[in-house]
C-alpha cells in the first residue's frame, strides 16, 4: 500500500524506541513488583517499594499505550494479527496491568492486615504476570507463528506456549528483576537495599544465563533472524549486551548505584534492539504455514506515517523532558510521608 | 451467542465501565486547577482553605483517575484483540490518534499528576499550580484525539478505500470530520457537569451535616457555578450535535427521535412511549410533544421534511427503541440537572444557598445525574450507529475478529466483568470513605460555622467531628 521504505523504516524503528522506553523504564516499575513480597518484609519497606515508583510508574505505563497506539498507527495488520492472535495471553497481561494499578492506589488506604496483604500478593501477581507474558509473545514473535491466507493467527492458543517461548517469557522476568533490583538501589537505604542488591545479582545471572541459552537455542528455533548478522557492525547490539550484563555485577559491588541502573537499562535497550536487527523488514515472521507480515506489507499510507511522524517528532521531546524533571524531582532515597502511597 | 454478540457485550461494558471514570475525572481535574489558582492568587485571603480543597480533591481525582487507566488499557488493546478486522480496515486513520493521544495527552497527565500528588516540599507552589494546569490540558487533550477516533466512526471523511482497506487522503478532513468539533464540544461540556455535580453534591452533603464547612464554602459556589455554565452549554453543544446527526446520519436521528414516516414539520416528543413502527399499535400513553418543533431544531425550518426509518433499508436501521430510549432519557435527565442548577444559582445569588436544605438535598442526590446522561448519550450515539462499525462503511459483523473463538471471548469477558465489580465495589467503598473522612480540618475551628453564622456570636460549640 505504501511506498516509502524510509518512513517505514523509521517507524519500524519508532516503535522499537517505544518499546524500549517501556522495557527501560515499566521494567523497573514490574521489577520492584516481582520482589515486593521478598525483597521487603515489613509493612513500612513495602510502602517505601510502592512508594519508590509511586510518582513514575504511571507515566512509565503509558510507554506501552503508546507503543500499542503506534503499532495500530503505522503497521495496522501486524497490530490486528498479533492482538487477535495472542487473546487470552494480552487479556492475562491486562488482567495483570489492572491489578497493578489499582494494587497500587488502594493498598494504603486502609489500615488492615488482610486488606494490605491482599493487594501485597495482587501487586506481585500483577507484575510477574505481565513481566513473564511480555516474554511470551516476544518469544512467539521471535519463533514466527502459523499465519493464514489472510495474514491472520492459525494456531491455537496451546501453540503459543512452546518450550522456547517460556524460556524468553523467563528472561523477560529475570531482566525486569535485574532493572528493578538496581532501581532500588537509588531508591532505599540499610537492609532493605542490601536484599534489593542481592536480588539485582541475583537477576543479572539469570538474565545472563537464559539470554546466552535463548540465543543459542534461537539458532535452531529462528534461524531467520541470525540472516542479518552476516553484517558485522550490527554485531554492536549483542556486544553491548554481553558487555553492559558483565560489567553490571562490578558497578553494584562497588556501590555505583546509577551506573548500575544505566548499565542495566543499556543491557534491555540492546537486547531490544538485537531483536528488531534480526527481525527486519519482518514485523511477524511465519512459521508453518503462511507468508510473514512485512513492514512494507503492513504499512499506512506515506500520509498517515508522515503525519504520525511529525507529531512524534514534535511531541517527544517534550515527554523527555518533564520525564526528564519529575525523575529529578523525586530523585534520592524514599522518604514516606502523610502524601505517601 | 457468537463471537460478534459476545465482543460486542464485551466491548459495551469495558467502555461504559472505562467511560464513568475519566467522565467525572476531567471535571474534577478543572475545579482543581480552579483550586490551585485562587489557592495562588491568595483569593479573598483564603490560600489556606483553596490549599486544604485542592489537595482533598486531588486525592479524590487521584483514585478515579486510576481506575480510569487500569480499564482504558483494556481499550487501547482491544481494538486489536475483538476487532482485528476492523483494526486492519481503519488503522490507517483510527490508529493515528490513539497513537496521538498517547504522545500528547497520556504521557502529560500521567506525568503531572504524580509531580501534583507526591511532589509536596519537593516542588514550588508556582510548580505545583503548572501541575495542575498540565493534568487538566492532558484530559482535554486526551478528550480531542478520543473523540477525533470515535467521530471519524460516526461520520469518515477524508480516506478512499483502496484494496479493502480505507486510506488517509486529507489528515486535516479526517480529524475534523462533521461530527468531530460538536461532539467534542457536547462530551467535554457534559464531563465537565458530571465532575462539577460530584463536588457539588459532596459540598452539599457536609453543608447538611455540618462538616468540613470551611472547604464547602469555596467548593460550594465554584462547583455550582461550573454546573450551571456546564448544564447550559450541554443544551448548546446538544443542540450543534443534533444538527450534525441529522444533516449526516439521517438514520441514526430517525432512530434517536423514533420517526418512522417522513414528515415535513416533524414535531418534537419531549416525553412518550416509544412509538411502534404501526400507528395502529400505537401504546397511547402520556405524551408531550411539540409540533413541528423537530423540523425547527434540526434544520431551522418550521416545515422541512424529516426522514423517517422508511427512506432507508430496513437492515440499515439502528436497534430504534434501545436508540429512542436512551437519546430521550438522556434528554430527560440533562433538563433535571439544568432545573436543579437555576434553582441553585438563584439561591446562590440571594445568599440563601446554605439554609435551603430542600434544596441542598436535591444537590446531593442529582449528584450521578450526569454520569447517567453521559452513559445513555453515550449508548444512544453508538447504539444509533449501528448496523455500522464505520457509519455507511463498514458493517459492525465485518469488523470483529475471525480467529478469536467465543470460547475464549467468554472466559475474557467473566475475567474482566468479575475484575470490574471488583474495582466498581472498592472505588465505592473507598471513595465513600475518603468523602466521609475529608480535608483537613480548618486550623480556626470553622468547620462547622455556616457564612451567615460567622458574624453572630458563637452558640455552644459543637464537640470536633461532630
Amino acid at each position: 500500500m505504501a511506498e516509502n521504505g524510509f518512513l517505514q523504516a523509521a517507524w519500524f524503528l519508532l516503535v522499537g524506541v517505544l518499546l524500549v522506553g517501556y522495557a527501560v523504564l515499566d521494567g523497573f516499575d514490574l521489577g520492584v513488583g516481582m520482589q515486593h513480597l521478598t525483597t521487603a518484609r515489613t509493612d513500612e519497606e513495602r510502602r517505601i517499594l510502592m512508594n519508590s515508583i509511586g510518582p513514575i510508574w504511571d507515566g512509565n505505563e503509558v510507554w506501552l499505550i503508546t507503543a500499542g497506539g503506534a503499532l495500530f498507527a503505522a503497521f495496522p495488520k501486524v497490530y490486528a494479527t498479533v492482538f487477535s492472535g495472542f487473546y487470552l495471553a494480552l487479556m492475562l497481561v491486562l488482567a495483570g496491568l489492572i491489578l497493578r494499578a489499582v494494587s497500587l492506589e488502594f493498598r494504603s488506604k486502609e489500615r488492615g492486615r488482610a486488606w494490605r496483604t491482599t493487594w501485597d500478593v495482587a501487586f506481585f501477581v500483577g507484575s510477574v504476570l505481565p513481566a513473564v507474558l511480555f516474554g511470551v509473545a516476544i518469544g512467539n514473535v521471535m519463533r514466527g507463528v502459523p499465519l493464514d491466507s489472510q495474514g491472520d493467527y492459525a494456531g491455537t492458543f496451546g501453540g503459543l506456549l512452546s518450550p522456547f517461548a517460556l524460556a524468553v517469557g523467563l528472561l523477560s522476568a529475570a531482566m525486569f528483576l535485574m532493572q528493578g533490583g538496581a532501581w532500588l538501589l537509588l531508591k532505599t537505604e540499610g537492609a532493605l537495599r542490601a536484599r534489593a542488591r542481592r536480588t539485582a545479582l541475583v537477576g543479572q545471572v539469570a538474565t545472563l544465563v537464559l539470554w546466552v541459552f535463548v540465543t543459542i537455542w534461537s539458532r535452531a528455533e529462528a534461524p531467520a533472524l541470525w540472516d542479518r548478522f552476516g553484517f558485522i557492525p550490527v554485531w554492536l547490539a549483542p556486544v553491548v549486551v554481553v558487555l553492559a550484563l558483565v560489567a553490571f555485577p562490578v558497578l553494584v559491588r562497588r556501590g555505583r548505584a546509577a551506573a548500575a541502573f544505566a548499565t542495566s537499562s543499556a543491557a534491555i535497550a540492546a537486547m531490544v534492539g538485537t531483536l528488531g536487527i534480526g527481525l527486519w523488514p519482518n514485523l511477524l515472521p511465519a512459521r508453518d504455514q503462511g507468508a510473514p507480515l512485512t513492514a512494507s506489507l503492513t504499512a499506512s499510507s506515506d500520509l498517515t506515517l508522515t503525519v504520525m511522524l511529525i507529531i512524534s517528532l514534535l511531541g517527544l521531546p517534550f515527554v523527555l523532558t518533564y520525564t526528564f524533571w519529575v525523575y529529578r524531582t523525586f530523585w534520592g532515597p524514599v522518604r514516606l510521608d502523610e502524601h505517601s502511597y | 451467542m457468537d463471537a460478534e454478540q459476545l465482543a460486542r457485550i464485551q466491548f459495551a461494558i469495558t467502555v461504559g465501565f472505562h467511560f464513568f471514570f475519566p467522565s467525572i475525572s476531567i471535571g474534577i481535574g478543572a475545579i482543581v486547577l480552579a483550586l490551585e489558582t485562587f489557592r495562588l492568587r491568595n483569593r479573598h485571603g483564603k490560600a489556606e482553605t483553596y490549599d486544604r480543597a485542592a489537595v482533598f480533591w486531588t486525592r479524590f481525582f487521584a483514585l478515579t483517575f486510576a481506575v480510569g487507566v487500569a480499564t482504558g488499557i483494556t481499550m487501547e488493546f482491544q481494538f486489536g484483540t475483538n476487532w482485528a478486522q476492523y483494526s486492519s480496515f481503519v488503522g490507517d486513520i483510527f490508529g493515528a490518534p490513539l497513537a496521538a493521544e498517547g504522545i500528547l495527552a497520556f504521557f502529560l497527565e500521567s506525568t503531572f499528576l504524580g509531580l501534583l500528588l507526591f511532589g509536596r516540599g519537593r516542588i514550588s507552589s508556582r510548580a505545583r499550580w503548572f501541575a495542575a494546569l498540565m493534568v487538566t490540558v492532558g484530559t482535554l487533550l486526551s478528550a480531542v484525539w478520543i473523540l477525533i477516533a470515535n467521530s471519524w466512526m460516526q461520520t469518515p471523511a477524508g480516506y478512499e478505500i483502496v484494496d479493502g482497506r480505507a486510506r488517509l487522503t486529507d489528515f486535516f478532513a479526517a480529524a475534523l470530520n462533521p461530527s468531530t468539533l460538536p461532539r467534542y464540544f457536547h462530551t467535554v461540556s457534559a464531563a465537565l457537569t458530571a465532575g462539577a455535580f460530584v463536588v457539588l453534591g459532596v459540598s452539599a452533603w457536609w453543608v447538611l451535616r455540618r462538616r468540613h464547612i470551611s472547604v464547602a464554602r469555596v467548593t460550594l459556589p465554584l462547583a455550582l457555578v461550573i454546573a450551571f455554565l456546564g448544564s447550559g452549554l450541554m443544551f448548546v453543544t446538544g443542540d450543534f450535535s443534533g444538527k450534525q446527526v441529522a444533516a449526516t446520519q439521517p438514520a441514526k436521528f430517525a432512530g434517536m427521535q423514533g420517526l418512522y414516516t417522513t414528515t415535513a414539520g416533524a414535531p418534537l416528543i419531549i416525553w412518550s412511549l416509544p412509538k411502534p413502527q404501526d400507528p395502529a399499535s400505537d401504546p397511547q400513553g402520556p405524551e408531550i410533544i411539540l409540533g413541528r418543533m423537530l423540523s425547527f431544531l434540526a434544520f431551522g425550518n418550521w416545515t422541512a421534511p424529516v426522514q423517517g426509518l422508511e427512506a432507508f433499508p430496513q437492515q440499515d436501521w439502528p436497534p430504534v427503541m434501545l436508540t429512542f430510549l436512551t437519546y430521550h432519557n438522556m434528554v430527560a435527565i440533562g433538563s433535571a440537572m439544568l432545573l436543579v442548577m437555576l434553582f441553585g444559582l438563584w439561591y446562590l445569588s440571594r445568599g440563601s444557598v446554605w439554609r435551603r436544605r430542600t434544596w441542598l438535598r436535591f444537590a446531593v442526590l442529582a449528584t450521578p445525574l450526569p454520569i447517567i446522561a453521559i452513559q445513555l448519550g453515550w449508548a444512544a450515539a453508538e447504539i444509533g450507529r449501528q448496523p455500522w462499525i464505520v457509519y455507511g462503511v463498514m458493517r459492525t459483523s465485518s469488523g470483529v475478529s475471525r480467529v478469536v473463538p467465543p470460547e475464549q471471548i467468554a472466559i475474557s469477558l467473566g475475567l474482566l466483568v468479575s475484575l470490574y465489580v471488583l474495582l466498581g465495589g472498592l472505588w465505592l467503598y473507598l471513595a465513600r470513605k475518603e468523602l466521609g473522612h475529608g480535608p483537613a480540618p480548618a486550623p480556626d475551628g470553622t468547620d462547622d460555622e455556616l457564612p451567615d453564622e460567622a458574624a453572630a456570636p458563637r452558640p455552644t460549640p459543637r464537640p470536633a467531628g461532630a
